[in-house]
């Protein structure tokens, strides 16, 4: 059989893109709240308001005039990464990893002359890389320093813990690592191998890739198993703050783990997948109405829902 | 809650309003479920022959009306210098020709169609005919009167008095009364007609026509029609003087109901009427249409605009169902098609198309086009002017092909100017963007998917039954409706997530 039953999947309380539409993304989120997530600057700007960790802001150019001085923002800098604000799927993302007497290198080695620089900044003002092609702006910050805790976990590109924060509760977290099938990114219907981890100890649970359970990751061959996000206590609160941050209910946050800073938000995101099931072998749904019950006068503070989530969600 | 039951009732007040509509349109204007429905037209000719004394000439014919069984749907004459009027005199209509002087032998056609209808009845009787005192021989005055007396004493009403007179009439061995009764001159039909008044039941006489396709030179078959009042209700029945059988009505046309003659006519001699007929079959809603172009019924619908208009909303009343087809494909199914509603216009593209046509030609522009357009994108150009290439590209390609396949001798090619070229134009944009995105894959899996869903479309928009169903039927635009709202609230599992999530609930 190809097909599953129906009554078998809701049985497991796995929820479909149906139910997460009209049931949690259409009732839980704020159509008027939305650019807040689609537009990096703006998630970045709320997130300092909110004390959430987020990459070092050093410069925003928003007009052509504005692009000859995009050297003053990246002189100094060990590393940095111009993205366009409205951007999507990882499009217009250029990172420059090492600068040496004011040549910069991209981290695969090659040179990237500073008019090359210029000229991508330029592309992204265009729209070049924004959904509808609109005007946008360029934000530069300043690179993240990986954490050494994931070495051999990622092929090439940045490996994310995604936590669902629904009503402000850590609901479900899985860290995405991207893979030479992915080409580095790390959306899981690229290629990208999810593993589910447990809410309570930050430590993985079970592993998946192209939906289907996996033991190791395909280029490094290190046992999925043994990974462990350091510094979870902090992750998880940050996650569940964003909550307050942009009164999203149902919100999927993109955590990454700087060496020496800990964990930063990264973006957020309102039309979370439904992958994270299949990452954590287990439906969302019950978790999902487990905090529904709560109603919403519950008054709970983020270290109270935090620990809810840890009593009722851990495996 | 409430609004989910104000919902609830939103949707089943749609369905019901459409499905009411629809049924009511049936019945009450009869038009057929299906496309293919035929339905009996009768065409009948009446030929009226008389020679002309020299003077003028009134030639009254009695014509039909519609009854039981049968609905006249239009009628016209024939007659080279005489003025022709439809009178609507007493209780029979009649067709009049009219002149101021005319010698000889002098030939009048009268036309009329009747459509076969079940559904038609016969009009209701507002009064009884006169009483009439005929007499008959004198030799015969007391031989009727026994026949009476006999009769009445074996009946209880009007028809079964004339059952019991028939029998008698009819009788293998004539009784001696009938023989007195019964002269050369009149008929049996006569003779009933003066025994009924005598007995002071009203009754009359009644031509009718036996309908047999592609009969000449027919006469009308005298009948009897007996009146019999109850409770205030008049009520009739027809009898034939030449058998005691009951009169069976089907393919019998009651052309004479006058109760006088078939025929008046002043200023000549030596008339003659005689009937020819031919059974047509026509489309049912054809027949449908002729018979409301008489009755204005049709008033507030679609059939009521030119007949181009009509057949651009032919198309456009399609489009709901197209619609209905892209929900259950993305909501039930789970399909990934490429702009949400791009199926059902490549769908109408190819009902002008035909399917093959429709769908070489479209992997063809496509893929021309996607081939040029990853070029397009080396040169950074924005968005606006970069569709813009695109459509001016797929105008230069459809131009190619059009030409190409004409000095080809495959004129099926020149139909691919039908393809909307603003929306080919779109696609190719995010196919291509797609392409980069997200690789080739993604590319095949949602035009793929856009294709199937657009010939499920075509298939569903192209069908006969569909298209005559929501043509004729406007109501069903509320049915569609009612369902697509009903899938708006849908959030169970798609069918492509039962598969997706087939490792997670097979786990343990």
């Amino acid at each position: 059989m190809v097909f599953c039953s129906p009554f078998k999947l809701r049985s497991k309380g796995i929820m479909g893109m149906n139910q997460r539409n009209s049931g949690y993304i259409g009732r839980y989120n704020p159509r008027k709240l939305y650019p807040l997530v689609d537009n990096k600057l703006k998630t970045k700007i709320i997130a300092r308001e909110a004390n959430v960790t987020t990459p070092a802001l050093l410069g925003v150019i928003s007009m052509q005039a504005e692009v000859e001085g995009v050297e003053t923002y990246i002189k100094d800098t060990p590393g940095f990464v111009i993205k366009p604000a409205k951007g999507s799927g990882g499009k217009g993302i250029l990172v420059i990893t090492k600068i040496e007497n004011g040549r910069y290198f991209k981290p695969n080695g090659s040179e990237e002359s500073l008019s090359e620089i210029k000229r991508h900044v330029t592309d992204i003002l265009a729209g070049l890389f924004s959904l509808g092609g609109s005007a946008d702006v360029a934000v530069v910050e300043g690179l993240i320093q990986f954490d050494n805790a994931f070495d051999g976990f990622s092929f090439e590109g940045v490996p994310d813990v995604r936590v669902i924060v629904f009503k402000g509760f850590p609901v479900m977290a899985m860290m995405r690592l991207s893979t030479a099938a992915s080409d580095g990114k790390a959306n899981l219907h690229q290629g990208a191998v999810g593993v589910g981890i447990d809410i309570t100890t930050g430590k993985a649970l079970h592993a998946v890739q192209f939906d289907m359970p996996v033991k190791y990751h395909p280029d490094t061959n290190k046992e999925l198993a043994l990974l462990e996000v350091p510094k979870w206590e902090r992750l998880i609160y940050l996650a569940s703050s964003c909550y307050e941050m942009s009164g999203m209910g149902y919100l999927g946050t993109d955590m990454v783990l700087d060496r020496d800073l800990g964990p930063m938000l990264l973006e957020l995101n309102a039309r979370p997948g439904l992958a994270i099931q299949i990452a954590n072998g287990e439906g969302i749904l019950p978790r999902l109405k487990l905090v529904e019950s709560l109603g919403d006068d519950h008054g709970m503070t983020v270290e109270e829902r935090i620990a809810f989530s840890k009593e009722n969600f851990s495996q | 809650m409430n609004a989910r039951i104000f919902f609830f009732v939103l949707v089943a007040g749609l369905f019901a309003l459409g499905l009411s509509q629809t049924i009511q349109r049936h019945m009450a204007f009869d038009i057929p479920w299906m496309p293919g429905e035929t339905r009996t037209i009768w065409n009948i000719d009446a030929k009226i022959d008389f020679e002309a004394d020299g003077q003028e000439v009134i030639a009254s014919l009695t014509t039909p009306k519609a009854q039981a069984g049968y609905l006249q749907l239009s009628q016209n004459a024939a007659s080279p210098g005489y003025g022709l009027s439809f009178l609507e005199e007493g209780n029979a209509p009649q067709a009049q020709w009219t002149i101021r002087e005319a010698t000889g032998k002098q030939t009048l056609y009268y036309n009329v169609q009747f459509l076969a209808d079940a559904k038609s009845t016969d009009q209701p009787i507002d009064e009884m005919p006169p009483l009439l005192d005929l007499q008959y021989d004198p030799a015969g005055q007391t031989a009727g009167a026994e026949i009476i007396n006999d009769a009445l004493k074996t009946s209880a009403d009007a028809f079964s008095f004339t059952r019991e007179l028939l029998k008698v009439l009819n009788a293998e061995q004539t009784s001696q009364n009938v023989s007195l009764v019964l002269n050369e001159d009149s008929s049996k039909t006569d003779l009933l007609i003066s025994l009924l008044n005598k007995a002071k039941i009203p009754s009359k006489k009644v031509g009718a026509l036996y309908l047999e396709d592609g009969r000449r030179r027919q006469h009308l078959q005298p009948l009897v029609e007996v009146f019999q009042e109850k409770d205030g209700v008049i009520t009739s029945r027809l009898f034939d003087a030449d058998s005691v059988q009951a009169v069976d009505r089907s393919n019998l046309l009651l052309w004479d109901q006058s109760g006088t003659a078939l025929l008046e006519l002043t200023g000549a001699r030596n008339s003659k009427v005689s009937f020819s007929m031919i059974q047509q079959e026509q489309p049912a809603l054809a027949a449908i249409m002729q018979k409301a172009e008489n009755e204005h019924l049709f008033n507030f619908s679609i059939h009521s605009l030119p007949v181009e208009d009509q057949s651009l909303f032919k198309g456009i009343l399609m489009i709901p169902l197209g619609v209905l087809i892209v929900v259950i494909m993305r909501v039930l199914v789970g399909l990934k098609t490429s702009g949400t509603f791009m199926p059902v216009l490549i769908a109408m593209a190819f009902i002008q198309t035909s399917l093959l046509t429709g769908l070489v030609g479209f992997i063809l522009l496509v893929a021309v086009g996607l081939f040029i357009r990853s070029y397009l994108s080396h040169l950074n150009l924005l968005l606006v002017s970069r569709i813009s290439t695109v459509i001016i590209m797929v105008i230069l390609l459809i131009a190619m092909f059009g030409v190409l396949s004409y000095k080809l001798g495959l004129t099926e090619g020149l139909k691919i100017t039908f393809f909307p070229m603003i929306i080919l134009s779109w696609t190719i944009e995010r196919m291509s963007v797609l392409w980069e995105e997200e690789g080739a894959k993604e590319v095949m899996l949602q035009g793929g998917g856009s294709l199937a869903v657009a010939v499920l479309a075509y298939f569903t928009m192209s069908n006969e039954v569909t298209r005559h169903l929501m043509f004729n039927f406007i109501g069903l635009q509320f049915v569609v409706m009612a369902l697509v709202l009903l899938l708006g609230s849908y959030t169970g599992y798609r069918l492509l997530e039962l598969r997706r999530f087939k490792p997670l609930a097979d786990k343990e």
